[in-house]
């Protein structure tokens, strides 16, 4: 399986999402942001970073970079995509994601290994988890507070589109605890914490993230057969 | 002065009253630059020359004395670049070499904390690209006033957030460092930036401009008038107003970080091509030190046209465009079949690059603006600067405050009074837990990270499929520094290369930032010689070079100066990174072990400035050989897995070593003093630290102690969820851990 790591200019955990594509053991293709073009991969990761440096909203450039032009009818027509971090913030900018990532309650950068629940084990990115799951998992971002409007909210609730969420309070004032979500057809996800930071316990706080890209290899190889 | 001021003016009006006061040059100064050039200097000349020529770029003070640093043959037997370059370079095996060097920025951080810090971080980046590494680490060395000082307040939280903002956002981890507190750092806080980069052997790259016809190319941000004079004006004199002259304007630069994260790939991708014969990176001092030092370094030639620079105010005459210090920025000499290359790779990844002149043969810098030469130097006269072997006295005061012991100050004296002692100590600023400003630092991008605050080193991956490794600490301590120089440096020098051995790894190279007051006092010059002494004779001692570093001079506020405060930063290398024992007491039911030898030592200590605010007597003995048998003892314990944890004793001594582990790994202890329990719990002696053993392995731990001829005391045994001294005192962790971790944010929340 080949899985595409998208780098922005401003892009940071592009090399963890790839060696975490490795540690799966499918194949890491890297893509670039000024090329339309997916290079045929299966699914695609939008790894953490500053896209285009953010000065403006997270992700509000980078939504119209040549390579999101290919991903975004890609991901409406069922490739898994997921987005971490800087990704969810572009996912929610490309509107393949609701809702929208904000300052953090107490306003600086958080980083913080946190405990998340694992609320939905069926999207192509949690299958190999199981629902309710405990994961741990950091957390480093200054935009991760999740917002959107009470019916969106409640009818991410109402479909099991919440993904993952904060077990304790959320360190950045997340709406309703959510950590992550995913689009209705459920294979684009968005992550706020960090799981390309958790796939070994020499590196990580755990190995507990590895699951997110193992899941989806599985997947790919089941619907291969 | 018009900017019209080319060299055939000057030489037609020698007579021509010039404000080289203003710009910090003395009389004499200015003298030596009309004999060097034969007449008078134009206007951009001067500028250039006074930038050169500052404390801050040309090191007139200090150098003198850190010439001592050069290290010996034996020293230098790992070094593929020493001091004169940007930085060190450091071979370390497998064909990897590793650059580190540490830098302040003291006075931009107190005029604007967030842009002062920030930039700092980005200065010493580039740094560390210029030699040709691919920067992989920063840590921070950082010094307030105190910690309820109303302008602490606003200091402490901009500097983090600039680092924050700035490292975060070009993907650092930030994995070190110090945060310490003291009334001398009210008006002139101490903000050290280390950066760490790795890269083959093949990939050094040098800071010369050779080969005539190659061109010059400035590459990065546009030249703005932001921080003209920066570095020069503010780290080269104390903030004015003292005698009722006006203060020098501030001038403080402003950071883009995506813009350095972009050079940063650019400049990588360019080395990797083979586009590049020489690099330099633009900090203090901007275009001027850049075209200098390139040409300095080289074939001794450069034209320049300043009307090629872009600019982003097009209202910029030479003088400015020399001076500013416009971040993000850097120069290339590229061979002319080149060229278009490298404006491809800059294209990529949309750096702006523009040709600004050439390499010539002729051993003259020369620049044009407009039509007119205004400047037409021998390089090398300003790349060098002026040599002032300055007087230099004992502190007047040194012999009272010696003698002034802490023998006379009440000691706690009952259990009860040790477990005031302990908590009172744990929450005080500068032993309380750092998560505050950590948190707000990224520590796992790039995903190398093994260890990292609060661990006693910074420990990293470099290779994945051989587990080699590089660690980092810093340290410094200014009160011990104030009671001796030279021996409180050793101390710094010895916990750092303590701290580095916690993780594993062996020490093999040394950086230094020296911040000291003004030069011109000669009890600070005495302070400065006796440091420096102190750190060439200690690394020498320990038989490891010092790669580089950074003096940083007028830190002082009036006449006050800040405490002597060398901060000393120690790289060592790693085998295996899998074999680290952390900080933390893990596992329970191990055996805990205090090894090394206490004294009654309290001069300069924690106890002794937290609990009666004094600073007086001697700082504790510096037992290098001791700390080296130390050094091997852990790091042969480590590799062989007899170690669950392993944590240095510094401020606070063993009380504050064993809350710090007791929390670190959610585990407490039962353990026994040896000895007056006041002295066992709270010295500061060095060359000592705190382990636990790996169950089952205690006999092979002590024939390892044996035979490295280090005393090992065995204390008592990890498990339960207090700190328990018998027969003295004992603390439940949650209490501990209520005390350690409300401190910080309470203050700056």
């Amino acid at each position: 399986m080949q899985i595409g790591v998208v780098t922005f200019p401003g892009s940071l955990d592009d090399t963890d999402a790839a060696r975490a594509v490795r540690y799966a053991g499918a194949e890491p293709v890297s893509l670039w942001h000024a090329d339309r073009d997916l290079r045929g991969v299966d699914a695609v990761i939008l790894p953490g970073g500053f896209s285009y440096g953010d000065y403006l909203r997270c992700g509000a450039i980078a939504r119209f970079s040549p390579v999101m032009a290919e991903l975004v009818p890609a991901a409406r027509a069922g490739l898994p995509v997921l987005g971490i971090c800087n990704g969810f913030q572009i996912l929610c900018e490309a509107h393949l994601l609701p809702g929208a990532l904000t300052r953090n309650a107490d306003l600086r950068f958080i980083t913080r290994d946190v405990r998340l629940k694992v609320d939905n084990a069926k999207t192509p990115w949690t299958a190999g988890y199981v629902s309710g799951q405990q994961l741990l998992v950091p957390l480093k971002s200054g935009e991760g507070a999740f917002a959107a409007d009470e019916a969106t909210l409640d009818a991410l609730e109402a479909t099991g589109r919440v993904v993952v969420r904060y077990d304790s309070d959320a360190p950045n004032g997340s709406a309703r605890g959510i950590a992550g979500i995913c689009s209705e057809a459920g294979n684009v996800v968005g992550l706020m914490p960090h799981p390309e930071h958790a796939i070994d316990a020499l590196t990580g706080p755990s190995a507990d993230g590895l699951g997110f890209f193992a899941s989806v290899v599985h997947e790919f190889a089941g619907a291969a057969r | 002065m018009s900017d019209k001021d080319t060299v055939e003016v000057a030489a037609d009006t020698p007579e021509l009253s010039q404000p080289f006061a203003a710009l910090g040059l003395t009389p004499d100064e200015y003298e030596k630059i009309r004999q060097i050039l034969g007449r008078r200097p134009t206007a951009a000349e001067l500028a250039l020359y006074s930038v050169m020529w500052s404390e801050h770029c040309s090191y007139k003070s200090s150098k003198v004395h850190v010439r001592k640093l050069a290290p010996n043959e034996q020293q230098s037997a790992a070094l593929l670049a020493g001091i004169g370059s940007n930085a060190g370079v450091v071979d370390i095996g497998q064909g990897y070499a590793v650059t580190f060097k540490i830098e302040s920025h003291n006075h931009p951080s107190f005029v604007e904390p967030h842009q002062g810090a920030a930039t700092g971080v980005g200065g010493i980046v580039r740094d560390i690209l210029a030699m040709g590494a691919r920067p992989v680490a920063v840590m921070d060395a950082l010094r307030f006033g105190p910690a309820d000082a109303h302008d602490t307040a606003r200091v402490l939280p901009g500097v983090v957030s600039g680092i924050s903002f700035y490292g975060n956002c070009l993907g650092l981890p930030n994995i070190g460092g110090e945060l310490a507190f003291d009334a001398c750092y009210s008006g002139n806080p101490l903000v050290n930036a280390l950066c760490v980069g790795v890269m083959r052997h093949a990939d050094l790259k040098s800071a010369v401009a050779t080969g005539p016809g190659n061109k010059v190319i400035l590459f990065g941000s546009r030249t703005g008038p932001d921080g003209v004079g920066g570095a020069s004006v503010l780290a080269s004199a104390t903030f004015g107003g003292a005698e009722g002259k006006a203060a020098k304007r501030p001038s403080v630069q402003v950071g883009d970080p995506f813009m350095e994260k972009l050079l940063v790939e650019c400049c990588l991708e360019l080395y990797a091509a083979g586009l590049i014969e020489g690099i330099q990176d633009l900090g203090a001092a901007g275009i001027a030190c850049a075209t200098t030092e390139l040409a300095a370094g080289g074939d001794g030639g450069m034209n320049v046209n300043l009307d090629d620079i872009p600019l982003r105010d097009p209202t910029l005459g030479p003088a400015e465009i020399l001076m500013s210090e416009s971040q993000e920025r850097m120069m290339a000499v590229v061979s002319p079949a080149n060229v278009a290359s490298f404006f491809r790779v800059c294209a990529k990844w949309d750096v702006e690059a523009t040709v600004i002149g050439e390499v010539t043969g002729d051993g003259t810098l020369t620049m044009t603006w407009r039509g007119g030469t205004v400047v037409r130097i021998p390089p090398r006269t300003a790349a060098d600067g002026p040599v002032y072997d300055r007087p230099m006295s004992r502190p007047a005061d040194l012999d009272t405050l010696q003698a002034a012991g802490p023998d006379g100050l009440e000691r706690p004296k009952d259990g009860p009074a040790l477990r005031e002692t302990l908590v009172t100590l744990l929450g005080a600023p500068e032993l309380a837990d750092k998560s505050w400003v950590t948190a707000q630092y990224d520590r796992y991008v790039r995903g190398n990270t093994v260890l990292a605050m609060p661990d006693d080193g910074g420990l990293l991956r470099v290779d994945e499929q051989s587990q080699l490794g590089i660690a980092l600490a810093t340290d410094g301590n200014g009160r011990y520094c104030r009671l001796d120089p030279y021996q409180g440096t050793q101390l710094a020098l010895s916990e750092a290369y303590r701290n580095v051995a916690m993780t594993g790894a062996r020490p093999m190279a040394v950086t230094n930032c020296l911040n000291f007051g003004a030069p011109e006092d000669p009890a600070v010059m005495w302070e400065l010689a006796e440091a420096v002494r102190g750190l060439a004779d200690g690394c020498a001692e320990l038989g490891i070079p010092v790669t580089g570093g950074n003096v940083s001079l007028y830190n002082q506020t009036g006449n006050n100066a800040i405490l002597p405060t060398p901060v000393i930063g120690v790289l060592g290398v790693h085998d295996d990174v899998r074999c680290r024992p952390g900080a933390g007491f893990t596992t329970e039911g191990a055996q805990v072990v205090l090894l090394g030898t206490t004294r009654d030592e309290f001069g300069g200590s924690s106890w002794a400035h937290v609990i009666h605010g004094h600073l007086g007597g001697r700082p504790p003995t510096v037992d290098l050989d001791a700390e080296r048998r130390l050094a091997s003892l852990v790091v042969a314990a480590a590799r062989e897995g007899l170690l669950a944890s392993a944590h240095d004793l510094s401020d606070g001594g063993l009380a504050i070593a064993l809350a710090e582990s007791c929390l670190r790994g959610a585990q407490g202890c039962r353990i026994t003093l040896p000895g007056d329990p006041f002295t066992a719990l709270f010295s500061e002696s060095s060359a000592r630290a705190l382990v636990s053993v790996t169950p089952g392995q205690e006999a092979k731990f002590a024939a390892l102690c044996a035979a490295n001829e280090t005393p090992a005391t065995e204390l008592g045994v990890t498990g339960g969820n207090t700190l328990a001294v018998k027969a003295t005192f004992e603390v439940p962790l949650a209490e501990l851990a209520q005390v350690w971790e409300i401190t910080l944010p309470a203050l700056f929340s």
